[in-house]
């Protein structure tokens, strides 16, 4: 029943089907550059993207405000006011507040952090020897709030060790290298995340949403019952946006070099094998959602929805793989973007070569035919 | 009026007509609301170091068993080759390495001082900060513990401590998922309102059947409201599936602020959002247009909105841009009923920015909106 509509008489000359496959490219890039609203955000759309969060995403944290209410006013404690003000992780809201408003304060959520002395702080530091202080996190985020207490003890700490005169006696000093990021830029870890989520979703997107379109208007039957060949019509839907997804990949690529100063120490030419695979991983995926779907509603649905969350949590770029609990260690294995991740680590900045990474190369190789053959199984060379 | 109610009749078969993408509309958010604030933690556990020891003194060995027994590494390398250890490094296998130099215990003894080399892989900036501290504090503490093993021996130093105690509030066992549930439920309310509005009217327009609604004396007003309704009580249907099913069920979270301030808030965010997807329709001529559109807007969105990087972290101009963004007040107010309990004078900002939104989308919504070609 399936071959109903494969023209059985005869074998076509191989000629004749490169050039039947050339005039579909041929249309479909048409249909493509057409449309240049689409055109326009297929190309935009990186672009805005890698600047914006190559800018603007990082995971430090600076100005973080905090309010000192200070009960003794003394020297101590201007001292140590004053190196919190010279401290770029903080940014003090000048008050003299009561507790009832630093719990308003938090409410409104203007101050993350309070530090409070009490009265005759200095006395007691100098008198007695010792001395408190407390600090009021806003622990609603508690990255955030580990973090700034850790950053406000150090610098209390710091204040105390210039207290005591004589050096301590037997001291290991440690000498911290940043390897790879010696800055610590949040860019090196945002911007090959971006790259990943970028190529991976605009590719999948366009290609499900393409191919449905056709279903949903009715131009898929009239193609079905012409002489060519189905997978070859499908092949040509693909080609525009494996094209267009290149010259992306190469204008993202050149703008996280040139103006993100995104190192490039590996091979670019293995870059970009990787991301073609990529490329082509995104493309079958596509094309399985849009065999599986019959409405664009639905299709973009999966893609958008279904995929824009998962892909940004599990490419490994906002939160460390390694500490999700294991079932979801699991999951993310299968995310494409995950395997890419890595190797635009390697080779962008780590600077490794083929032997490091053809292990991810050949994962997202292996999704590609899985995910391939699933669609070709699938896909129905006749409408219900 | 009428006109409004059959409008809306109409909307809602249409919805109803199609129930795999019904079932799909409240599935899809259900779901990850489930699995996905389980990924997002930032807690560092497990570090994976690879110590070289050039020493292989009694203390370098006590400093090694202080670090393996602090809970928070994994020893996988330990010897005194250099190049292993970097390799390590290098496949990730090893986060951070510790080289303790020669003579470590002599030089510490004799010379009062001495060096150990961290070398911290610093891609991830959070991660290698965290992971170097750790590892910076327990060798701090070992070094405590010579310092009192010889001072025990001489003279007691003593100089005038700080003590500081810290308080966490609004979260005391620092508990991640409580900061990431809300947020991530306010996404996935926020894809669902803005796409499926923004499909609408253009697939209207695909179709070919806006031309039949615009030859009636339908009033744009009509139309635009009978397009928000529907998918304004999908929305607040998803966001009270996720607060009172998934987050309190599964995770456990109780708003402890009023949940008629949290609804009064959804609704007029819901307005504004639906606002966004139909002025993204009204500039669209096709589906594939109005779903680039608003992925590109939902993608900024979402990366801008506090959810996942602190906005306060960002240079100036991103924070200008971040002020422009809908989603992220909606997370802060979420945030704040639902785990500070803060009340309508704490939000009364958030509350005028929302409505304004809503009002300039809504109309230029409607503006834009033309019967005619």
């Amino acid at each position: 029943m399936r071959c109903f509509l494969n023209w059985p008489e005869g074998r076509k000359e191989r000629g004749t089907d490169m050039k039947q496959l050339f005039t579909f490219v041929k249309k479909e890039f048409k249909h493509v550059m057409r449309d240049r609203k689409t055109l326009l955000l297929l190309f935009g759309l990186p672009i805005v993207q890698i600047v914006l969060f190559g800018f603007a995403l990082t995971n430090e944290i600076k100005d973080a405000r905090l309010i000192i209410v200070d009960y003794a006013k003394d020297d101590a404690t201007q001292q140590i006011t004053e190196k919190f003000r010279t401290n770029s992780s903080f940014n003090i809201e000048e008050s003299i507040l009561g507790a009832v408003e630093i719990e308003e304060a938090f409410k409104r959520g203007t101050v993350k952090i309070a530090l409070i002395f009490p009265h005759n702080f200095e006395q007691e530091l100098i008198h007695e020897g010792s001395a408190q202080v407390q600090l009021i996190a806003d622990a609603t985020d508690p990255n955030t709030a580990t973090t700034l207490v850790n950053h406000a003890n150090s610098i209390i700490r710091d204040y105390q060790q210039a207290l005591s005169t004589n050096k301590p006696a037997k001291s290991i000093l440690i000498d911290t290298r940043n390897i790879y990021n010696p800055e610590l830029r949040g860019t090196t870890n945002f911007v090959p995340g971006v790259m990943a989520l970028v190529l991976l979703l605009i590719c999948v997107l366009m290609t499900s949403v393409s191919i449905v379109k056709e279903k949903e208007n009715g131009t898929m039957e009239i193609l079905l019952v012409s002489p060519f060949n189905p997978f070859m019509v499908i092949l040509a839907k693909a080609v525009p946006y494996f094209l267009l997804s290149i010259v992306n990949f190469s204008v993202i690529l050149f703008l996280s070099i040139f103006l993100l100063d995104m190192p490039l120490n590996g091979s670019i030419l293995l870059l970009f094998a990787a991301s073609l695979l990529l490329i082509l991983t995104a493309l079958s995926l596509g094309l399985l959602i849009s065999n599986s779907t019959a409405s664009q509603q639905a299709a973009m649905l999966i893609s958008l929805m279904g995929m824009l969350l998962p892909t940004m949590m599990f490419t490994g770029f906002l939160f460390p793989l390694e500490n999700m609990p294991t079932p979801l260690q699991v999951i993310a294995n299968v995310v494409p973007s995950k395997w890419y991740y890595i190797i635009v680590k390697d080779v962008m900045i780590k600077g490794l070569g083929f032997s490091a990474v053809w292990k991810e190369m050949l994962i997202l190789f292996g999704m590609t035919s899985f995910l391939l053959i699933i669609s070709i199984k699938k896909f129905k060379t006749r409408l219900t | 009026m009428n006109t409004l109610i059959f409008l809306l009749q109409k909307e809602f078969k249409q919805i109803f007509r199609n129930p795999t993408l019904l079932r799909m509309i409240l599935a899809i958010p259900i779901i990850q609301l489930s699995i996905l604030p389980l990924a997002a933690d930032f807690e560092i556990k497990n570090i994976n170091v690879a110590i070289i020891d050039h020493d292989h003194s009694t203390y370098s060995r006590d400093l090694v068993n202080k670090i393996t027994a602090s809970g928070y590494f994994v020893l996988v390398d330990y010897g005194d080759d250099v190049k292993e250890a970097y390799e390590y490094l290098e496949s990730d296998e090893a986060d951070v390495i510790l080289e303790i130099p020669i003579d470590f215990e002599r030089n510490l003894v004799r010379e009062n001082a001495e060096q150990v080399f961290l070398a911290v892989n610093a891609i991830n900036g959070t991660k290698a900060n965290v992971g170097g501290g750790y590892l910076a504090n327990v060798i701090a503490d070992f070094n405590q513990e010579i310092r009192l093993e010889w001072a025990s021996r001489n003279e007691p130093t003593k100089a005038p401590a700080i003590e500081a105690t810290a308080i966490n509030w609004f979260n005391p066992l620092l508990n991640y998922q409580f900061f990431m549930v809300p947020g991530i439920l306010v996404v996935l309310v926020t894809m669902v309102g803005a796409y499926m509005c923004s499909l609408n009217i253009v697939k209207e327009k695909e179709v070919g059947t806006i031309e039949q609604i615009n030859v009636t004396p339908i009033k744009k007003y009509h139309f635009i409201l009978g397009k928000l309704i529907p998918f304004w009580i999908i929305g607040i249907f998803v966001f009270s599936v996720g607060l009172f099913v998934v987050a309190r069920l599964i995770y456990g979270i109780v708003p402890v602020g009023s949940l008629g301030l949290l609804y009064g808030y959804l609704s007029l965010y819901l307005i504004a959002v639906l606002g966004i997807g139909l002025l993204v329709s009204t500039y669209s001529q096709t589906q594939q247009q109005a779903m680039s559109l608003a992925f590109f807007l939902m993608m900024i969105f979402l990366l801008m909105s506090g959810l996942f990087t602190s906005i306060e972290s960002m240079p100036a101009w991103a924070r200008t841009v971040a002020q422009f963004n809908p989603v992220t007040y909606f997370i802060e107010v979420v945030r704040m009923v639902i785990m500070k309990g803060s009340d309508f004078t704490h939000v009364a900002k958030h509350f005028v920015i929302m409505a304004a939104f809503a009002l300039v989308f809504n109309t230029w919504a409607i503006i834009n909106y033309r019967k005619t070609t």
